[in-house]
C-alpha cells in the first residue's frame, strides 16, 4: 500500500478486527460453558427446521436474554459482537477515507455501510 | 448423544475443518456444512447459519497476520464489497425461496469447482500493457514490496470483476460460505492483481460479505447459538493453527488429499440433493 497514512488506516482496521474477534470468541466461550453446565440430556432437534423465537432472531431479543444471563443469550451476544467487527471495519473506512480527504472512497464506504445496515434493519 | 458429547464432536470436527480450510485457502465453511448435514444430520439452514458465523470469525481472526504483511488494498476491497454485499443480500434472500435440496446441489457444484481451483497452480497473471481507464478513475492501483523493490500494479477489467464479485456475494449469501474460490476468478484472472494482494484483500472482503447475509440469516432463525458456538470456536482455533503450520510447510500433498475429500463431499451433497434427502 502506498502512503504511510493509508498503511496506518489499514493497521488500525486490522487491530480492531483482531480485538473484536477475540472479545466475541471469549463471550461465546463463556456462554458455551454456561450452556453446557446448565443443560443435561440430549441435544435439541437440529434435524428439522423450526420457527425461531425473537429471543434468538432479533438484536433486542438477544440483548434482553443476555442481560438475564440466559446461556443462549450470552452466546448470541458473542455472535452479535462477531458480526459487528466487519461492520466496524467499514465504519473505519468511512472515517479513514474522510480524513484522507478521499471523497470518492468515503462515498463508496458509505454505500457498503448502507447495504450492511439494510440487512439488519430489514425483516427477511 | 448428550449435549456435551454432541458439542464436543461438532467442536472437534470444526477444528479439523478450519485447519484444512486454512491450509488450502478455501475456508472452513466448505467442509463444515456438508459434514454437519451428512454426518450430524443437521438441517441445511442451521448448517448455513453456523458456517456463516465461522466465516466471519476466520476472516477477522486472520486479519492481524495479513495486515502485518501489508499487501492488501483497501480501496480495491471496499470497491468490490459494494458488489459482494449486494450479491449477499440477494443470496440470503434466495435461501428462503429455494428448497434445501437445491441448495445442496448448488453447494456440491461449488465444492467440485473449489476442489479444481485449489489444485490450480497459484501464479501471477501478467499485467496488461494498457491499464483500464476505469481503474485509473477509481484509483484501483497500488504497490507491494518483493525482494527489496516496490512492484506497482493497476487493476484490469474492472467492470467484469465487479460483476463476478456480485456472483461471488450471491453464492456466499446462498451457501453460507466465504466463496474464496470465486474471488480468485475476479481478482486474479479478471483484474490481474498480484497473488499476494488478491489473497489478503479477499480475506478482508469475506468478513464484510458474510456480515451482509448475517442480518438476514439471524432474523430468519438460521443462526442457532447452541450450534454456532462449537462450530465458530472450532473453526476459529483450527484456522489459526492452520495458518501457523502453513507458514512453514510444503502443502502439495495436503492440497491433493483435501481436494479428494472435497470432491467426495461435493458428490454426496449433489446425490442427496437430487434424491431429495436434504
Amino acid at each position: 500500500m502506498s502512503g504511510g497514512k493509508e498503511y496506518s488506516l489499514e493497521m488500525a482496521m486490522g487491530r480492531m478486527l483482531q480485538t473484536g474477534v477475540t472479545i466475541a470468541a471469549l463471550v461465546v466461550l463463556i456462554g458455551g460453558v454456561m450452556y453446557l453446565a446448565q443443560s443435561g440430556g440430549s441435544p435439541r432437534d437440529y434435524q428439522h427446521f423450526h420457527a425461531a423465537t425473537p429471543a434468538t432472531t432479533t438484536i433486542g431479543g438477544i440483548l434482553t436474554s443476555a442481560v438475564h444471563l440466559d446461556p443462549r443469550g450470552v452466546m448470541g451476544l458473542g455472535i452479535l459482537l462477531l458480526i459487528a467487527t466487519p461492520v466496524c471495519r467499514v465504519l473505519f473506512g468511512v472515517v479513514g477515507f474522510a480524513l484522507l480527504r478521499d471523497r470518492l472512497y468515503t462515498a463508496i464506504s458509505l454505500i457498503v455501510l448502507g447495504v450492511l445496515l439494510f440487512s439488519f434493519l430489514t425483516n427477511r | 448423544m448428550s449435549i456435551l458429547l454432541f458439542s464436543l464432536a461438532v467442536f472437534g470436527t470444526s477444528l479439523l475443518a478450519g485447519f484444512l480450510g486454512a491450509m488450502t485457502g478455501l475456508g472452513g465453511g466448505v467442509v463444515i456444512i456438508p459434514v454437519l448435514c451428512l454426518l450430524f444430520k443437521v438441517d441445511i439452514h442451521y448448517a448455513l447459519g453456523a458456517s456463516l458465523v465461522s466465516v466471519i470469525a476466520t476472516s477477522s481472526g486472520a486479519a492481524a497476520a495479513y495486515v502485518r504483511e501489508g499487501y492488501s488494498n483497501i480501496r480495491i476491497g471496499m470497491f468490490l464489497e459494494v458488489a459482494t454485499t449486494l450479491g449477499a443480500l440477494l443470496g440470503a434472500y434466495l435461501t428462503a425461496k429455494v428448497t434445501g435440496n437445491w441448495i445442496g446441489i448448488i453447494f456440491g457444484l461449488v465444492l467440485l469447482y473449489s476442489a479444481w481451483a485449489s489444485l490450480d497452480k497459484l501464479h501471477d497473471v501478467p499485467q496488461l500493457p494498457k491499464p483500464d481507464p476505469l481503474a485509473m478513475r477509481l484509483n484501483l492501483k497500488g504497490s507491494y514490496p518483493e525482494n527489496g523493490t516496490e512492484h506497482e500494479y493497476v487493476a484490469c477489467h474492472v467492470s467484469s470483476a465487479f460483476g463476478i464479485m456480485f456472483g461471488a456475494g450471491t453464492l456466499s449469501g446462498l451457501l453460507g460460505i466465504g466463496s474464496g474460490a470465486v474471488k480468485v476468478l475476479a481478482m486474479d484472472y479478471a483484474m490481474k492483481l498480484p497473488f499476494k494482494v488478491s489473497t489478503t484483500t479477499s480475506n478482508f472482503m469475506i468478513g464484510v460479505t458474510a456480515a451482509a447475509s448475517a442480518g438476514i440469516y439471524l432474523s430468519r432463525g438460521y443462526v442457532l447459538p447452541s450450534l454456532a458456538m462449537p462450530v465458530m470456536l472450532g473453526v476459529l482455533v483450527g484456522s489459526l493453527i492452520g495458518a501457523r503450520v502453513l507458514a512453514r510447510t510444503h502443502v502439495k500433498t495436503i492440497r491433493i488429499g483435501f481436494a479428494i475429500v472435497i470432491v467426495a463431499l461435493g458428490a454426496e451433497m449433489i446425490f442427496n440433493g437430487v434424491t431429495g434427502r436434504l
